[in-house]
């Protein structure tokens, strides 16, 4: 076994999804069986190979003026908001308040 | 325009009736929503359909040739007037844009990505926004968040993906052409599923701009047409630098029509070996060969060759794209757009949210992705991969020393059935075998349709180098032009059929499923 319940549990956490029970199972077994194909690439010499990031090599950071342009209305920016409040998004309190 | 099927012609052929005045931007608008309206039930091909958007579009070109003097001049707004259907996962302003995923049900942006923005300027009619596997993740369109689309040619076969929605609809003559995207081989698998042209682009040449993210060093936009012609014709209505897209390369746009009706005498093509061994069918593999004889029979001189490191191409792009899409895939967090979920705190609240939100395909990548880059496991996968990624890249530098242009089967098999392979996602990985590598290089492809196999239809798959469109719509449209495999049409065209029923793997999820909306007939 490559990856096992508890790992999986973990990734999902880091990747903040909250798996059923069932699904957790299901991702374990496949999970293995996908990262055991992947174990073909350690058999693979890559001695002084150097990583490809990107596929066109000779396109750098690209910068521009740090100028105001054209910006997103406040309207439109938040006109998919489930959840606002005056000109901001709103989530569930993060901060607890001191007793 | 008694007899014609105006919903039937390709892109350039309108545009030759619309330049003589024969028929108007109305008129075909008209005739393709109502062949939509006999296709859709049974081929389920759009998410959404704008008929108002659509129709005020029309209205304008119509206008603008009545009175001929806002009429585009010849050889300028190629899709002036012309209908266009666009994968779902490009950004449509004030037109809901879901990426497949009920993560996204609700979503309606508030503006165009630049593909969308060069269209309108052209004068192209957005005519709706087509099915796909969830954020483009699969090979099926099987992976949409809300229903399959399935293949016109054969009842209960897929459409191929994640572009689905796109290459059934353009080959039913659902729309006159369309975009899907392409990360893996999204654009040309369903195009050659399908029968119908599809092109990847080099990577950077189409700005990503207002596209869904999903792998940003391996996604790119592309047409998906009827013909080669008006394949040169889109992609030279979106190809171009892009200020937006920091991956945008600055160089210049050729006029693409220009690589047509020309002759491939000497045209050096190479045939990578291990794009036609196993785990090709062997009925692909000729149909694929009787096509290279085509093109050695027009002058192209042909020789076998090796690109060395094909066998490691599917593990380093399932370890890279999910790796990326993990990273990209953080932004959907229930706070700013789409799906919401109550929670106890932030992190409930965005777990409960991702969890109801997206489909297994898409959390099996997050969840593969973020394995391949957490603590302890980044050298031995996500870096391993990147460097596997270099030598998959000077395999075909070393090809292109020799050759013009390579090719293959696009897809290893013609059209499978629904079903068939959800539940093994190496096997549906195995699919993209002679795509994926493209990707991994930022190389330009093509898919052309060249025969049948059971009835479906086969691609070629046709590889140039690094912004060498202009190659591939030579040897295309002189396959095109010696060949004639348009004039078979699929059966859904023909004579609507019985709707399929849907196959276990894609299940209505009706509730949160946007409404499959249809125009009212305007005759």
């Amino acid at each position: 076994m490559r990856i096992d319940r508890e790992e999986v549990l973990r990734i999902a956490r880091l990747a903040h999804l909250e798996l059923a029970p069932d699904e957790v199972a299901r991702f374990t077994e496949q999970l293995d069986t996908i990262l055991n194909y992947m174990e073909k690439l350690r058999g693979l010499d890559t001695q002084g190979v150097e990583p490809t990031y990107h596929a066109l090599q000779d396109l750098a950071n690209v910068f521009r003026q740090d100028k105001v342009g054209e910006v997103l209305p406040i309207e439109k920016a938040l006109a998919n908001s489930p959840e606002r409040e005056a000109n901001f998004f709103k989530v569930p309190r993060i901060v607890e308040e001191r007793g | 325009m008694n007899g014609v099927k105006l919903y039937e012609l390709t892109a350039h052929e309108i545009r030759a009736l619309l330049e003589q005045r024969e028929v108007s931007p109305v008129e075909v608008l008209d005739s393709v929503f109502g062949h939509i309206q006999d296709l859709e039930p049974a081929l389920r091909a759009y998410i959404t359909l704008c008929p108002d958007d659509a129709r005020e579009a029309a209205e304008q070109a119509r206008k603008a040739y009545a009175d001929r003097s806002g009429a585009p001049q010849p050889g300028k707004g190629a899709l002036f007037g012309i209908p266009i259907a666009i994968k779902d996962n490009m950004c449509t302003e004030g037109i809901r844009t879901t990426c497949g995923s009920r993560i996204l049900y609700n979503f309606v942006p508030p503006y165009d990505a630049t593909v969308v923005s060069r269209l309108k300027k052209d004068g192209a009619v957005i005519i709706g926004k087509t099915n796909m596997d969830e954020f483009a993740m699969g090979s099926s369109t099987e992976n949409s968040g809300f229903f399959n689309t399935y293949n016109p040619w054969k009842k209960g076969a897929v459409p191929g993906g994640s572009s689905g929605g796109s290459a059934a609809t353009v080959a039913a003559n659902g729309a006159v052409l369309a975009l899907g995207s392409d990360t893996g081989g999204s654009v040309r698998q369903p195009a050659s599923l399908c029968g119908v042209v599809g092109l990847k682009p080099t990577y950077g040449l189409v700005s990503r701009y207002g596209l869904v993210a999903f792998a940003s060093s391996l996604d790119q936009i592309g047409p998906i047409t009827k013909d080669v012609t008006d394949c040169a014709l889109l992609l030279g209505v979106i190809a171009g630098h892009d200020p937006f897209d920091s991956t945008s390369a600055p160089v210049k746009v050729p006029d693409y029509t220009a690589y047509l009706d020309k002759d491939i005498k000497g045209v050096k093509v190479g045939i990578p070996k291990e794009y036609m061994g196993e785990g090709i069918d062997p009925d692909v593999r000729r149909v694929v060969e009787a096509a290279i004889s085509v093109l050695r029979g027009l002058g192209a001189v042909v020789d076998e060759c090796s690109l060395p490191h094909t066998d490691y191409a599917l593990a380093t792009y399932y370890l890279i794209a999910p790796a990326e899409c993990s990273s990209n895939l953080a932004r959907f967090d229930g706070v700013r757009y789409g799906l919401h979920k109550e929670g106890q705190s932030l992190e409930d609240m965005m777990s409960r949210t991702r969890q109801e939100g997206f489909g297994e395909e898409v959390k099996r990548r997050i969840m593969l992705g973020t394995y391949a880059l957490s603590a302890g496991y980044y050298d031995a996968y996500y870096a391993k991969a990147q460097k596997a990624r270099t030598l998959i890249r000077k395999d075909f530098e070393e090809a292109f020393g020799r050759f013009d242009v390579l090719l293959s089967p696009t897809s290893p098999t013609v059209a499978f059935m629904a079903g068939e392979r959800v539940d093994n996602p190496l096997q549906m990985y195995a699919g993209d075998l002679c795509t994926i590598p493209v990707n991994l290089a930022g190389l330009p492809a093509m898919s052309v349709p060249c025969g049948f196999s059971k009835g479906l239809p086969v691609g070629l798959q046709i590889i140039a180098p690094h912004f060498e469109e202009g190659r591939l719509f030579t040897v295309a449209h002189a396959y095109e032009r010696a060949t004639a495999w348009r004039q078979f049409r699929p059966a859904l065209d023909a004579q609507a059929p019985a709707a399929p029923e849907d196959a276990s793997g894609g299940v209505d999820r009706a509730g949160e499923a946007p409404e499959h909306v249809l125009p009212a007939p305007e005759m």
